[in-house]
């Protein structure tokens, strides 16, 4: 049986990783408020150029390479994990079913652009070839880290390196929800246009529709894959805050089981001074 | 010309700028725009340069790059790749990069040409706009 200064080595010990699983879930709460913004704030320009590219690509017969779907099956896999842990499932679930996907005969030859330390260490164990890791961008992600990572996708794809891009990360629906998501990058599909309820309008274009179409078309990919990066990275905050707040509730319930330890351990040893003193004293009297 | 206009600047990472306006100019890809209220429906590439809008004979300006723009008749969306206020801008930054990019073009190979050019376009025109403000 532990002594009683074990047990409150032990309470110490545990009160101090929860101290350090508290300050983790408040630094995980800041930086979700600031991802949520980020994911607002960028909302106006993807709704506009949604918006103006369907009606673009409705009443243009113009196409463009970016459109196009080709008869190769070369694609590439985008896997958006963090780059640290202690966020729970988060990574650990896209990697498994990166993995599903990468095996079954979707594709008939992949390779994979690892963003994430997470996936970027997973998919260097196995076997699907990786065109591109990012380790250290997602826990430091700027505004120019999307375009960025678009532009090379683009490039690859105009080169005719690759026939298809797909992006695989998890979506921030609330604190606690978050969804994963597949969703095709390249060729673009073009947005839908609304219900027709609002009349058609006829722009003029200048220089000319052509022109038009190839300047907005990479730009819907920049704002796809921003909002992908942005959307993980919320996400990956939100798991966090919830682990953390998990290991947090989990230390103290832990610290009161061995607070009752404790007290029981010190009446034990208490009760068995006792019993000696008074079976002392009764051996003296007699 | 009676009426205002809706305008609304937006980049890929925050909304710069959003009012009723008399009247805007906007920096297209083949030179200046003058947008009124009833404009016919446009859509248009955007340069480098100033875009102006005039709100109670009040003339105020951005510093745009890249983008395009949606005109309908009572609204102009902006579209930018970088869009500033005068009060943004960094004067300072601004001056160095025309330097840099003046000197650069005077030595530059044909593959840095356009760069630099934009470079020093940008320089100027937020120079310019920063002007204005103060001004």
């Amino acid at each position: 049986m532990a002594s009683s200064r074990d047990i409150l080595r032990r309470i110490r010990s545990v009160r101090g990783t929860q101290q350090i699983t508290k300050a983790m879930k408040m630094v995980a709460a800041a930086k979700l408020r600031r991802a949520q913004q980020r994911i607002v704030e960028a909302r106006p320009y993807a709704g506009t150029l949604d918006r103006v590219l369907a009606s673009l690509a409705a009443r243009t017969e113009h196409t463009h390479p970016l459109l196009e779907s080709r008869e190769g099956s070369r694609a590439w896999l985008v896997v958006i994990t963090s780059d640290k842990g202690l966020c729970g499932s988060f990574s650990h679930n896209i990697l498994r079913e990166a993995d599903r996907l990468l095996a079954s005969d979707r594709w008939e030859s992949v390779e994979v652009v690892a963003v994430g330390r997470k996936a970027a260490e997973h998919f260097r164990k196995s076997p699907v070839p990786v065109a591109h890791e990012e380790t250290s961008m997602i826990s430091n992600l700027g505004a120019d880290d999307g375009p960025r990572i678009a532009g090379m996708l683009i490039q690859a794809f105009e080169s005719g390196q690759v026939d298809e891009v797909w992006m695989l990360y998890n979506r921030f629906l609330s604190m606690i929800r978050h969804v994963q998501v597949l969703a095709r990058v390249l060729p673009v599909a073009p947005p839908l246009e609304e219900s027709a309820e609002e009349p058609d309008v006829d722009y003029l274009y200048e220089p000319d529709a052509a022109t038009l179409l190839a300047e907005l078309l990479p730009r819907q990919v920049e704002v796809q894959v921003s909002t992908a990066f942005f959307d993980s990275v919320a996400a990956e905050h939100a798991a966090r805050m919830t682990a953390m707040e998990a290991a947090t509730k989990n230390a103290n319930e832990m610290i009161d089981r061995l607070t009752l330890l404790y007290n029981r351990t010190r009446q034990a040893a208490i009760t068995k001074e006792l019993i000696e003193i008074v079976s002392g004293a009764r051996a003296l009297e007699e | 010309m009676d009426g205002t206009l809706r305008i609304e600047v937006v980049t890929q990472t925050r909304k710069v700028l959003d009012e009723e306006v008399a009247e805007v100019q906007l920096p297209g890809s083949l030179g200046m725009l003058g947008i009124l209220p009833g404009h016919t429906p446009l859509l248009t590439t955007l340069g480098i340069g100033e875009l102006m809008y005039r709100k109670d004979h009040r003339e105020s300006y951005l510093a745009i790059r890249w983008g395009f723009a949606e005109v309908l008749p009572d609204r102009v969306t902006v579209l930018a790749s970088l869009a500033e206020a005068p009060e943004e801008i960094d004067v300072e930054a601004a001056e160095r990069d025309q330097r840099e990019a003046e000197a650069a073009l005077a030595t530059v190979d044909a593959a840095d040409l356009e760069r630099m050019r934009a470079k020093l376009e940008l320089a100027i025109t937020r120079l310019q706009v920063a002007r204005r403000g103060t001004g």
